[in-house]
C-alpha cells in the first residue's frame, strides 16, 4: 500500500488546514475510502483523521423546527434516534436500506455525502475513467452498464451516485454547513454534487480543505411526516446499492396535496430532485393518474447511457408506488425489511 | 500442528452413541473463538509477505516491468519474474495426470488471462509487498481478447468433466421427436461463476534444505503434495503439508493452483518462510470457476405427458491453453425415463483461466436447465410439474438402463410435497397473490447427484489405557469431517468418541484421497470402517486364542466392539475390556490399517446417485420485477447419514447456492477487455440472510447395501441441482415469464402493466 501521513488535528480549524494541502483527504469511518485505498483506486499523500473531532457527533432539533445533524453522527444512530425518525421517517428508512448493519454503525453522515460512486470502471484502475483520472476517457460508456445513469449523464461519464440517505435529504432541502478555508459557509444538498458535463472529476462543489461539519433538514421538512416514504429497487433483500430508488414525500390537506417533495436515486450523479413531477401534484388529489403523470415528468428527460433502458420504466414505477405508498401513510414503525417491496411481507426479521 | 482441543465442551450434544447422532462441531468452540488455525495464521520466524502482481490484460503478453522501482520500496526483499525465479524440477506446462491443470508461475512473459499471476514482490511487511507490486507498473502488448461464448470457432471436446463421453446416446432421439405429441425446444444460458470461498488461497511455505513445511488450505493433501513434489523434484517424505481447517474450497482448493506454487517458489528464492494470501479480486483467474454455458433442450411428449426423447446439448469454454468442459448436459443421463436420449457438449477457447470443478459441476448448470425445460413441457401438456415427473419416473437408469443401487425418490417427492403445501398449487401460472399485492408462485425441482467412491488408507489403534486412535489424512473444508468422521472411527474402534483420538489434516497420515464429489465421507469412512474392523480383529484375536480369557473360542467373527469391550456375540455376558486383553497379552496397543475404494463390480451392475426434490416459494412484486424467495423445501434421500446437524447444514447451503444461481450469481466479464468487472463480495452478489427467510430440509431414509460398506451417498453437492431450477420454476409460476437466461433479472419480469 502507498505510505502516506496520518494526521489527528484537535480542532476543526487544524483539520482544514491539514486538509487544504494538495494530496490531502479527510478520514471519517473509512467505510468508503479504506476500499478505494487498497484498490489504488484512491492514492493520497496524507489522511485527515477526524473522527475525533469534539462537537461533531450530536443531532441537535433547533428552537426553529429544523434539525441539525454533526458530520460524524453513525448512519445507525441517525437512523435509530427515536425523535429523528418520527420526524423524518423516509430519511431514517433510507438510511435503514442502505449497506449492511456492521457499516452503518461505522459510517458517518458526512461520510455518505461524499461517497464515491459504484460504477466498476472507477474501482477498475486498468479501465479508463475520466472521474478517476481526468481526460482518460470512459471505459463504461461502451461496456458493462446496465446500472448506469440515466439521467444528467454526459457522454465523458455515465456513473450514478450511490448514497440512499441523499435522496430524502435532497427531497427535504437539506442544507451542508461547510467549513473551509474562509471560514464557515453552508450550501444547498442540491448542490454538493455536480453533473459530470466535461469535467467528471470535479464530484462536487467543495474546495481544497473544505470540511463538511453538519447537515440540516429545514423546518418545512417536518411537513411531511405523516405521508413519507423511501423506496429501493436492488438484486438482493439487503446489502445491494440500489438500482432505482425514490423517496416520496406528501403534505396532505383536506384531501388535497398540499406538497409533493420526490428524489430519485440510483439514475444519476447526485441525487436526483424531480420537481417538475413535484409541480404537477401541488395542489390535486393524491390519485393514481395524478402520481402517473408525476412519474411521467420524473423522467421526461431519461435516456439510456448503454443498456440500461429498463431503469427508465423501473423509475417510473418507483415513483408511481413511493407516491403510492407515501399517500397511504408513514407505517407506525419503520418496517423489517425497510424500503423494501417486501416491506409489508409478514414474517420478516430483518432490518 | 498446533494443539488442537476438539474434544467437547459443555454445550456439546450427545444422544447415546455416534452414527446417525446430530453431534455438535467438534470444532466449533475453536473457530467460535478464533483459535483455529487457518493456514494464513501461521507466521513462523523471520516469515516474509509476498504479494503477487497481475495482469491487466487478458491477451498478450508483458513488455515491462519496473523492478528498480519496486525494490527502492522501503522493506521490499526481492521481486521474482520470469527472469528471477528459482527452476523448477518440471515444466508446469506438462501434464503427469489427468488431474494436473496448467498454471501460471512466471514460465513466461505470456499473459493467457486477466489476473494471471505477472510477478511477485517479497517484503518484510504486507503493505510493501503491495505496494511494491503496484509500482512494477507492467507494461503490456495486448492483443485482442476472446470473451464469451461465440468467442471463436466452436470444437467437440475429447471428454467432458473427468473423463466423460462428449456425447451419449440411448435410442433415436429424432424419431422420438418426431412422433411426440408436443416439443420443447428450449435454449438456456448460465453465466461464469466464481467459488468465493471466504477463505481465500493462501500459503505460508518454510523451506530447511530441501525439505519443506507448508500450511495452505487444501481438499486434496495427497495430491497436493504429489504436485509439490514432482515440481520441485523432491521426495515426498520431505515434504509436510497441514491444512486442519478450511473456510471453504468447493472445488477450488482440489488441485494445486498456481499461485501456492508461487509462493513456494518465492520462500526458495528468498531462503526465509513467506506467505502469500490471494486478494478476493485475484481469486477471479488462477483458482479455477465454473464456467458459462448455453444449453439447448429439446423434449418431446406424447398425447398422455410421457417423454418420447430427451435431447441436451450443452456449449461451454475453457482456456486457451487446458481443457476443462463443464459437463452440462450430462445432468439429462439420469432424471427422466425417456426412451431416447441423447447429450452431447461443444465448447469455444476464451482467454479466462481454466474453468475447473465448482460444487456440482455440470450438475448444477445442467440441472438449472434440465428443471426448467422439464417444467416447460409439463405446462405445454397441461400436467401439473410434480405429477409429470411422476409420470415419467425412472425406474432404471435412463442412459444405461442399469438399475439403482436405490433409489427413494419417490418418498422425497411425497414428504417434500406434503411438507410444502404442494397439492394446493394452482396449474397456471399468476394466480396467486399475497395480501400486499405481491405475485406468489411455486416451483419445483428434482436434485440429484452421482454417488461416488474414491481411494482412501486410515490407521487405527487401540491402546492399553482403553483409548483408540484414527488416523487419516482428511479435510475439513467447514462441512464437519473433524465430527462425522471421528463419529464413524468411535463406532468401528467401539469406543465413546471422547476415548478416540481422531487425527486428521496433515500429509503425514493415510491418505484420505480428495475430498471432492461429494464423496469424502463414503471414502474416508470406508477407509476407517476398515481400519477399524482391521484393528478390532486383532484384538478379537489375542482374545479368543487365550484361554484365560472369557471370549477364548470364540473366533474373530464372534466377538463385537461395544463400550471399549469385545463381547461374546453368542452371549453378551461374557465379555473382557481393551485394556484386560492388551494387558494380559503383554502389548501395549494394536494397530492396523484399512482402506476405501469404490467396488467395481457393483459400479458395473447399478446406477448409484442421491436424490432429491426441492420446493420453492417465491414473491415477485409485479410491477417492480424484484423477486424474493419466501421459502425452500427440500427432501434429500442419501443413503446414510452419519450426522444429521452437519447434513442439514450442507443441504441448506446447497439450497441457498441454488437461489444463488437462479437469482444473483454472476461474474460480469467487460466483453471488450475480458477482464471481471465484479470481482468483489459487494458486486459479486449471493444471498444475504435477509433473501433466506425460511429454509426446510428432510432426510427421507434409505438404506443403499451397494454403494459403499456404510451406505453413505454424500451430501456435497446434491443441495444446488434441483434447488436453482424449482426457484427458476416459481419466478415463472408467480409471474407468467419464462426467462432462460439466468441469474434472472429485474429487468426480465418488468413486464408491461
Amino acid at each position: 500500500m502507498k505510505q502516506f501521513d496520518y494526521v489527528k488535528p484537535g480542532t476543526v480549524a487544524e483539520a482544514v488546514a491539514a486538509a487544504a494541502q494538495p494530496g490531502a483527504v479527510y478520514l471519517a469511518a473509512g467505510t468508503n475510502l479504506l476500499d478505494l485505498m487498497k484498490g489504488g483506486v484512491s492514492r493520497p499523500d496524507r489522511l485527515v483523521d477526524v473522527t475525533h473531532l469534539g462537537g461533531l457527533d450530536q443531532i441537535e432539533h433547533l428552537a426553529d423546527g429544523s434539525v441539525r445533524i454533526g458530520a460524524l453522527v453513525s448512519n445507525a444512530d441517525l437512523a435509530h434516534d427515536a425523535d429523528f425518525a418520527k420526524a423524518y421517517p423516509a430519511v431514517a428508512e433510507a438510511l435503514l436500506s442502505g449497506a449492511s448493519a456492521q457499516l452503518r454503525n461505522a459510517a458517518t453522515v458526512g461520510g455518505n455525502l461524499l461517497q464515491r460512486t459504484r460504477c466498476a470502471y472507477f474501482y477498475d484502475t486498468a479501465s479508463r475513467c475520466n472521474k478517476r483520472e481526468a481526460g482518460s476517457g470512459c471505459d463504461a460508456r461502451e461496456g458493462e452498464n446496465r446500472s448506469h445513469a440515466v439521467l444528467g449523464w454526459s457522454e465523458n461519464c455515465i456513473a450514478t451516485h450511490p448514497s440512499d440517505f441523499c435522496v430524502p435529504l435532497v427531497a427535504f432541502d437539506a442544507v451542508v454547513e461547510i467549513e473551509g478555508r474562509n471560514g464557515r459557509r453552508e450550501i444547498a444538498l442540491d448542490e454538493l454534487h455536480r453533473l459530470p458535463g466535461a469535467a467528471p472529476e470535479r464530484e462536487s462543489a467543495l474546495e481544497p480543505g473544505d470540511l463538511i461539519v453538519a447537515v440540516r433538514l429545514p423546518p418545512a421538512a417536518r411537513g411531511f411526516a405523516a405521508h413519507a416514504r423511501y423506496l429501493k429497487v436492488r438484486e438482493r433483500t439487503s446489502y445491494a446499492f440500489a438500482v432505482v430508488s425514490a423517496a416520496a414525500a406528501l403534505r396532505i390537506e383536506n384531501g388535497r396535496i398540499g406538497e409533493a417533495r420526490l428524489a430519485l436515486g440510483g439514475v444519476a450523479a447526485k441525487p436526483w430532485r424531480a420537481r417538475a413531477a413535484e409541480d404537477v401534484l401541488r395542489n390535486v388529489a393524491p390519485t393514481a393518474d395524478a402520481f402517473q403523470e408525476a412519474a411521467w415528468r420524473a423522467l421526461t428527460d431519461a435516456k439510456p447511457s448503454g443498456d440500461n433502458a429498463f431503469k427508465i420504466e423501473l423509475a417510473r414505477r418507483i415513483v408511481v408506488r413511493a407516491l403510492t405508498l407515501a399517500a397511504a401513510g408513514t407505517p407506525a414503525r419503520i418496517p423489517a425489511l425497510p424500503a423494501s417491496s417486501f416491506a409489508s411481507t409478514s414474517g420478516a426479521i430483518h432490518a | 500442528m498446533p494443539e488442537l482441543n476438539l474434544t467437547s465442551a459443555p454445550a456439546h450434544l450427545r444422544h447415546g452413541s455416534n452414527i446417525g447422532q446430530p453431534l455438535t462441531r467438534r470444532d466449533g468452540i475453536l473457530k467460535v473463538k478464533g483459535q483455529a488455525t487457518y493456514a494464513a495464521d501461521n507466521h513462523p520466524p523471520g516469515m516474509l509477505f509476498a504479494v503477487m502482481a497481475v495482469a491487466s490484460i487478458s491477451r498478450g503478453r508483458v513488455t515491462a516491468l519496473d523492478v528498480a522501482a519496486a525494490k527502492r520500496h522501503p522493506g521490499v526483499v526481492d521481486v521474482m519474474t520470469p527472469d528471477h525465479k528459482p527452476q523448477l524440477a518440471i515444466d508446469p506446462e506438462i501434464k503427469t495426470n489427468p488431474f494436473v491443470f496448467r498454471m501460471e508461475v512466471l514460465q513466461s512473459n505470456e499473459v493467457r488471462y486477466a489476473n494471471q499471476p505477472i510477478a511477485v514482490v517479497i517484503a518484510e511487511t504486507l503493505e510493501a509487498a503491495t505496494e511494491g507490486a503496484v509500482l512494477l507498473a507492467p507494461r503490456y502488448e495486448t492483443l485482442p481478447a476472446l470473451v464469451g461464448l461465440d468467442a471463436g470457432e466452436s470444437f467437440v471436446p475429447p471428454v467432458v468433466g473427468v473423463g466423460n463421453p462428449t456425447e451419449n446416446h440411448r435410442g433415436d432421439v429424432e424419431a422420438g421427436l418426431a412422433s411426440a405429441d408436443k416439443q420443447i425446444d428450449a435454449t438456456y444460458e448460465t453465466p461464469p461463476q466464481y467459488h468465493n470461498a471466504m477463505e481465500p488461497h493462501a500459503i505460508v511455505a518454510a523451506w530447511d534444505g530441501d525439505s519443506v513445511q507448508i500450511d495452505m488450505p487444501t481438499q486434496g493433501l495427497m495430491l497436493s503434495l504429489a504436485r509439490v513434489a514432482e515440481l520441485f523434484g523432491i521426495a515426498h517424505d520431505k515434504i509436510h503439508i497441514r491444512s486442519p481447517f478450511l473456510g471453504g474450497g468447493f472445488g477450488s482448493k482440489g488441485l494445486m493452483a498456481g499461485p501456492p506454487v508461487l509462493g513456494l517458489m518465492a520462500a526458495k528464492l528468498v531462503g526465509k518462510p513467506v506467505k502469500l494470501v490471494l486478494r478476493r479480486e485475484q481469486m477471479y483467474g488462477p483458482v479455477g470457476h465454473r464456467a458459462p454455458t448455453r444449453q439447448r433442450l429439446r423434449i418431446g411428449a406424447d398425447g398422455e405427458g410421457r417423454l418420447t426423447a430427451l435431447n441436451h446439448h450443452a456449449r461451454t469454454v475453457s482456456s486457451t491453453f487446458d481443457d476443462f468442459y463443464e459437463p452440462a448436459a450430462d445432468a439429462s443421463h439420469t432424471l427422466y425415463a425417456a426412451p431416447a436420449i441423447r447429450t452431447s457438449h461443444d465448447a469455444v477457447r476464451v482467454n479466462t483461466g481454466t474453468p475447473l470443478f465448482m460444487r456440482a459441476p455440470g450438475e448444477a448448470t445442467g440441472s438449472i436447465a434440465l428443471e426448467s425445460a422439464i417444467d416447460e413441457m409439463a405446462w405445454a401438456c397441461g400436467i401439473d410439474p410434480l405429477a409429470f415427473r411422476l409420470q415419467n419416473y425412472a425406474e432404471v437408469e435412463p442412459i444405461t438402463g442399469k438399475p439403482f443401487s436405490s433409489k427413494a425418490l419417490r418418498a422425497c417427492y411425497e414428504q417434500g410435497a406434503a411438507r410444502f403445501g404442494w397439492a394446493k398449487r394452482p396449474l397456471q401460472p399468476r394466480q396467486m397473490r399475497d395480501d400486499a399485492g405481491l405475485l406468489v408462485g411455486w416451483g419445483m425441482g428434482t436434485a440429484t447427484f452421482p454417488a461416488l467412491m474414491f481411494q482412501a488408507e486410515a490407521r487405527a489403534v487401540l491402546r492399553g489405557d482403553g483409548s483408540g486412535a484414527m488416523e487419516i489424512g482428511a479435510h475439513d473444508m467447514g462441512q464437519g469431517a473433524w465430527t462425522a468422521l471421528a463419529q464413524i472411527a468411535a463406532d468401528e474402534l467401539g469406543l465413546d468418541i471422547d476415548r478416540v483420538e481422531f487425527k486428521a489434516g496433515t500429509s503425514d497420515l493415510p491418505d484420505a484421497g480428495i475430498a471432492g464429489g461429494s464423496a469424502h465421507t463414503a471414502t474416508a469412512g470406508a477407509a476407517i470402517h476398515s481400519a477399524g474392523a482391521a484393528v478390532i480383529a486383532k484384538l478379537a484375536d489375542l482374545a479368543t486364542g487365550d484361554e484365560r480369557s472369557p471370549l477364548f473360542g470364540a473366533g474373530n467373527a464372534g466377538v463385537i466392539a461395544r463400550d471399549g469391550r469385545l463381547i461374546r456375540r453368542d452371549d453378551q455376558s461374557r465379555s473382557e475390556s481393551y485394556p484386560e486383553i492388551l494387558a494380559r497379552a503383554g502389548v501395549a496397543e494394536v494397530e492396523a490399517r484399512g482402506t476405501g475404494a469404490p467396488n467395481p463390480a457393483a459400479m458395473e451392475e447399478y446406477a448409484m446417485h442421491a436424490h432429491g426434490a426441492v420446493f420453492a416459494e417465491v414473491k415477485v412484486d409485479p410491477e417492480l420485477g424484484q423477486v424474493r424467495v419466501m421459502r425452500m423445501v427440500g427432501a434429500f434421500a442419501a443413503g446414510r447419514i452419519v450426522n444429521p446437524r452437519m447434513v442439514q447444514s450442507q443441504l441448506f447451503g446447497g439450497m441457498i447456492w441454488g437461489m444463488s444461481f437462479a437469482l444473483h450469481e454472476e461474474a460480469i466479464t467487460d466483453r471488450r477487455s475480458g477482464r471481471i468487472m465484479n470481482a468483489n463480495l459487494g458486486e459479486y452478489h449471493i444471498p444475504v440472510n435477509a433473501d433466506v427467510p425460511s429454509l426446510d430440509v428432510i432426510t427421507v431414509e434409505e438404506h443403499d447395501p451397494h454403494v459403499n460398506a456404510l451406505g453413505i451417498k454424500g451430501v456435497g453437492e446434491i443441495g444446488i441441482t434441483g434447488s436453482a431450477g424449482a426457484v427458476a420454476n416459481a419466478v415463472w409460476h408467480a409471474t407468467g415469464v419464462r426467462v432462460r437466461r439466468f441469474p434472472i433479472r429485474i429487468e426480465d419480469l418488468l413486464t408491461p402493466l
